[in-house]
């Protein structure tokens, strides 16, 4: 076990709340797309943009955290797998922005503005354009399921790190560990 | 005997200027019929695109005027392709069985300033219900555009009917903002 310093008790609760967040959004995303018009997909669809916007905003925070504390020095490892854990993470930054901003510019172009639970209107960064919301949906779609599978791949990289290497990189990011 | 006279002689001056009433004709281009509805409080614009409309003004008598607007129903268009094809159902504007909507002028009376006070009857989905509506004329270079707004409410003619009929998800209000362009319509100086 060479498990170092954890990280800061904010980063491990923005970590796992987005991580939650994330998973939810996916699901919900999926789903939501599959159901006829009906008031309960225009519900979904409102729920998602608004969480959509908590998780942009939450995100930025994340950032801005991030680079404001410096994280816990990495466990020994190869110096591929080092810099393949900075790309995964950085990729990973870019879509927590991406794939909300794509959401919302996609609802501002199909003509529906975002409309924060239903009372703050927030600002169209893109027009109304049928044509151009044609283009954003899958765009949208693909930076989502591209952030799943960089997840996805984050996922077995901390669980090889738990169970076969048993390096104790885990215990960084895991709340109950944290007591120092 | 005397107050058949007088009815005679009341609708004789009723019907005499109407008579001498310029007719304009309705320029689909430049014109348009603009709808905002509200869902979860996200305002949703639609227009319609297919309608027309009988007018017989003179701006100098216009109590004598009439208008008369028919709105296709099926031809109401938003951003997105799948409401246009919702619209026409029977829950919503029911197309098939009543493929216009009417509003029809029972007073007009002058505001002063180009400004009109057009009193009428609307009627969507065989509903008829009453409705003033403000309406501007202004000089558009050879035509004149007629534009104004009123809100009216949806539930008044069963429109989204079922489970559409909670107002927390869709509102009641609709605003309806129009923009008709005349031909014949001559304004006094």
């Amino acid at each position: 076990m060479t498990a170092s310093e954890p990280y800061t008790t904010p980063a491990i609760a923005l970590h796992w709340l987005l991580a939650l967040a994330i998973v939810g959004m996916l699901a919900l995303g999926t789903w939501m797309t599959s159901l006829p018009l009906s008031p309960l997909r225009l519900k979904l669809y409102n729920w998602h943009k608004w969480a959509g916007v908590l998780v942009l905003a939450l995100s930025l925070l994340r950032l801005a955290w991030r680079l404001a504390h410096r994280p816990p020095a990495a466990v020994a490892m190869p110096a591929w797998q080092r810099r393949a854990a900075a790309a995964s993470h950085a990729a990973m930054y870019g879509l927590f922005l991406a794939v909300p901003l794509a959401g919302w510019a996609y609802s501002s172009a199909a003509g529906f503005p975002v409309v924060l639970f239903g009372v703050w209107p927030l600002p169209d960064f893109v027009a109304a354009d049928r044509a151009l919301a044609e283009a954003i949906r899958p765009l949208h779609r693909l930076l989502a399921w591209t952030l799943a599978a960089l997840a996805a791949l984050h996922v077995a990289a901390a669980l090889h790190h738990q169970f076969v290497l048993r390096d104790g990189l885990l215990a960084r990011m895991w709340p109950a560990r944290r007591r120092r | 005997m005397r107050r058949r006279k007088l009815l005679a002689l009341a609708l004789l001056a009723a019907a005499a200027p109407a008579a001498a009433q310029p007719a304009a004709r309705l320029l689909p281009e430049g014109s348009e019929i603009v709808f905002t509805t509200r869902q979860m409080g996200v305002p949703v614009e639609g227009r319609f695109t297919r309608f027309s409309a009988e007018v017989a003004l003179d701006a100098r008598q216009p109590q004598a005027g009439r208008v008369v607007l028919l709105v296709d129903t099926a031809s109401a268009r938003f951003g997105a392709a799948e409401l246009d094809s919702e619209v026409p159902q029977p829950i919503w504007l029911a197309s098939a069985a009543f493929p216009q909507a009417r509003f029809e002028s029972t007073a007009i009376a002058a505001a002063g300033g180009g400004r009109f006070e057009v009193a009428g009857r609307l009627t969507i989905k065989g509903t008829t219900r009453e409705l003033r509506v403000p309406v501007t004329l202004a000089d558009d270079g050879a035509q004149t555009v007629a534009a104004g707004r009123f809100t009216l409410k949806r539930l008044d003619f069963r429109v989204g009917e079922a489970e559409w009929s909670d107002t927390a998800l869709l509102a009641d209000e609709v605003q309806v903002r129009f923009r008709l362009r005349l031909d014949g319509l001559p304004l006094p100086p």
